[in-house]
């Protein structure tokens, strides 16, 4: 009986008593909290967001610290060498790692070597300076990823929408068909399959305007260059994109599906307002405001596929650098392929979070 | 006009109503599985998608161990396209195709399926734990999801490959279902968030019933819909991870062999003319997501049928 009490004492008021903890890091929709107007709660909101988000960042990079000193050794290639080196050798190349240390030394030396100093740490690969690798890498990359992206994200409204005002017509099945399909293709299967198929194109139409490997021809300036390189994009865009594209398409043709459910939209309609303009200013712009987070959430996911789109199609951007980092064990190339991946994941978490408050009036005076 | 019997009209006390109406008052009342099973069995792809994949995992587990070559069997007969003696043919080496993608699904099966019991089981448990209590121990533990998604799955089961290679598949499925647990802690937890809120919690609390109890009792029941959904996605997800792994070299490695393996190992025999190395590993990896998919999609819809009309 006493426990019961107890329970029932404690139930209530304790949840008064959380909710006013709670506020610090996602304010919940029930908070209470002075009207201080839309733009100075946004904006607190978004100064409390990236405090949170440093932390985060710091004890994630000793996390991944830890991973790599567990999954990389830098001297493995250097031991397996035949004749085996001297102990002098391998001594010195410990030394210039910096592993002979204990474990928190050898990461506030990588921290302040890193963020004081600016300075990646020497690679164990021959003739590669990590800093230089990995902006050439991230360029290369981030071309390939945002032309993807943006492809993926308009192709999906476009077939997110068509799919959810025709449910159930033979667009949509066609339509949700086609997307399965691509949410169920192993992307380096179909970048394999559709490589062959241009190859042979190639081959038969004597055109290479496509090209089938690497990120462009060297030695070429102006607009032959350019061409060039928009030969070498088209098809791992394609491939990239379509991997993406299919979660957004189901994705938008569901938040379509709620919008084009609700009674504001009777309502427009029903004040005689047209089915196009209804559709694109009242449905639309709602229904457009998930798929915006949703597509920040998702560019890591996007940096993974481009590991193995790059892979097939002989790319020497973030996805080669990650595996030869990790098949020479250089453990500072894996460290910085992985600090700046940490670093895109929380940044765009961060926007994710604040995007659905700047689009939704509902979250952001709430 | 209707043969209801005369004094079930006088102790209901309606007034007798012309035509058949009252058959309206004598449906069958329903539990809501049997809602759930009908609304699923509705679905014909999810249904054939279903049959389907237990046709592909019973192929994989039962006909690879019945299949007269064994995937290290080297039969004499060197890349012959597929024929009735190999149904996919063999490799350059006399490996037999079908018997190698029957142990590669297997062993794709096995990692999809280890990955997706213990990332939901994890996940679910903390998401339920961090939503119902809220406060410091949320926050606490939905930064450690926030840690946790910071590292990419890819990169992370490619550094430690080559610790699974000693180890064993299932140290590969450790790695993936570690870091696949945020993705459900936080549909667990957006949910209990609001559960705990309703009534029927309210009143369990007011009964004395503990915690663990509500939790388990009261709360995760009436998110199975989600979790289920959450379960195919997974292991749909699982697959395609272990054989982009094991298709950069980092998966499994051989003597044993998956699907993703397969098609790392048949990566230039498109352009040999082998199409049968290729397309056979490749097309069980679709066949097994896209009928995981289609269930996840008829569950969906078995649990939450708000999505099936239009009324606009």
């Amino acid at each position: 009986m006493v426990t019961q009490q107890q329970d029932h004492q404690r139930g209530v008021p304790l949840i008064q008593g959380r909710r006013g903890t709670h506020g610090r890091t996602q304010p919940p929709p029930s908070a209470r909290r002075p009207n201080r107007g839309p733009e100075a709660t946004m904006l607190a909101f978004a100064v409390r967001r990236l405090l949170v988000s440093i932390p985060v960042f710091i004890v994630s990079t000793f996390l991944v610290f830890l991973l790599v000193t567990w999954g990389a050794d830098p001297l493995a290639q250097l031991k397996a060498k035949n004749p085996p080196p001297s102990q002098a050798v391998i001594n010195a190349l410990a030394n210039q790692l910096y592993i002979n240390h204990s474990l928190p030394a050898r990461y506030g030396h990588w921290f302040s070597q890193l963020f004081f100093h600016g300075n990646w740490g020497p690679s164990v690969q021959s003739g590669t300076d990590i800093g230089q690798l990995l902006s050439t890498s991230l360029v290369l990359t981030a071309r390939l990823v945002i032309l993807a992206m943006l492809l993926a994200v308009v192709l999906a409204i476009v077939s997110g929408v068509i799919s959810a005002t025709r449910q159930y017509s033979k667009t949509d099945y066609t339509i949700t068909l086609i997307g399965f399909l691509f949410l169920s293709l192993p992307v380096f299967w179909f970048a394999i399959l559709l490589k062959q198929l241009v190859v042979n194109m190639n081959n038969s139409l004597n055109w290479y305007w496509i090209s089938t490997y690497g990120a462009n021809t060297p030695g070429l300036t102006g607009w032959s260059a350019f061409s060039d390189a928009l030969g070498h994009l088209i098809l791992p865009t394609i491939v990239l994109a379509m991997s993406s594209y299919a979660s957004w398409s189901r994705f938008q043709r569901s938040s379509m599906l709620d919008v084009l459910g609700s009674d504001y939209m009777r309502l427009a309609r029903a004040k005689g307002l047209s089915r196009m303009r209804v559709m694109v200013r009242h449905g639309l712009r709602t229904a457009l405001i998930p798929l915006t987070t949703q597509v920040a959430l998702d560019t890591a996911a996007v940096l993974g596929g481009a590991v193995l789109t790059e892979n097939v199609f002989g790319w020497q951007g973030m996805g080669t650098m990650l595996v030869n980092g990790i098949n020479a064990g250089d453990f500072n190339t894996i460290l910085a392929w992985l600090t700046v991946s940490a670093i895109i994941v929380i940044l765009f978490n961060l926007i994710a979070d604040l995007l659905y408050g700047v689009l939704d009036p509902r979250i952001r005076n709430a | 006009m209707h043969d209801l019997p005369a004094e079930d009209l006088q102790t209901s006390g309606l007034p007798p109503s012309p035509g058949p109406v009252e058959r309206e008052f004598t449906v069958q009342a329903r539990t809501q599985f049997q809602l759930i099973l009908r609304r699923f069995l509705q679905h014909k792809l999810a249904v054939i998608s279903l049959f389907v994949l237990i046709a592909v995992v019973l192929l994989a587990f039962v006909g690879g161990a019945l299949w007269h070559y064994k995937y290290t069997d080297i039969t004499p007969d060197n890349s012959v396209p597929p024929s009735a003696e190999h149904p996919f043919g063999t490799d350059n080496l006399g490996y037999d195709e079908f018997a190698r993608v029957l142990r590669g699904t297997q062993r794709s099966l096995e990692i999809a399926f280890t990955v997706a019991i213990l990332a939901t089981v994890l996940g679910t448990v903390w998401g339920a734990i961090a939503g119902y209590y809220r406060g410091f121990a949320d926050s606490v533990m939905m930064r450690i999801v926030d840690l946790v998604l910071t590292i990419p799955i890819l990169a992370a089961g490619a550094l430690l490959s080559h610790h699974f290679q000693t180890a064993g598949w299932w140290a590969l499925a450790l790695v993936i279902a570690g870091l696949s647990w945020p993705g459900v802690s936080r549909i667990v937890r957006g949910q209990t968030l609001s559960l705990r809120e309703k009534e029927y919690v309210e009143a369990a609390r007011a009964l004395g019933a503990k915690d663990s109890r509500i939790i388990f009792r009261h709360i995760l029941p009436n998110i199975m819909g989600q979790i289920v959904v959450v379960v195919t996605i997974l292991v749909a997800a699982a697959i395609l991870i272990e054989s982009s792994l094991s298709y950069l070299g980092f998966g499994v490695q051989a003597p044993d062999t998956s699907l993703g393996t397969l098609i790392a190992a048949a990566q230039t025999s498109l352009q040999g003319g082998q199409w049968w190395l290729f397309y056979f590993p490749g097309i069980f990896i679709i066949l097994i997501c896209l009928t995981v998919n289609f269930i996840g999609d008829g569950l969906r819809d078995a649990f939450d049928p708000s999505q099936q009309r239009v009324r606009a």
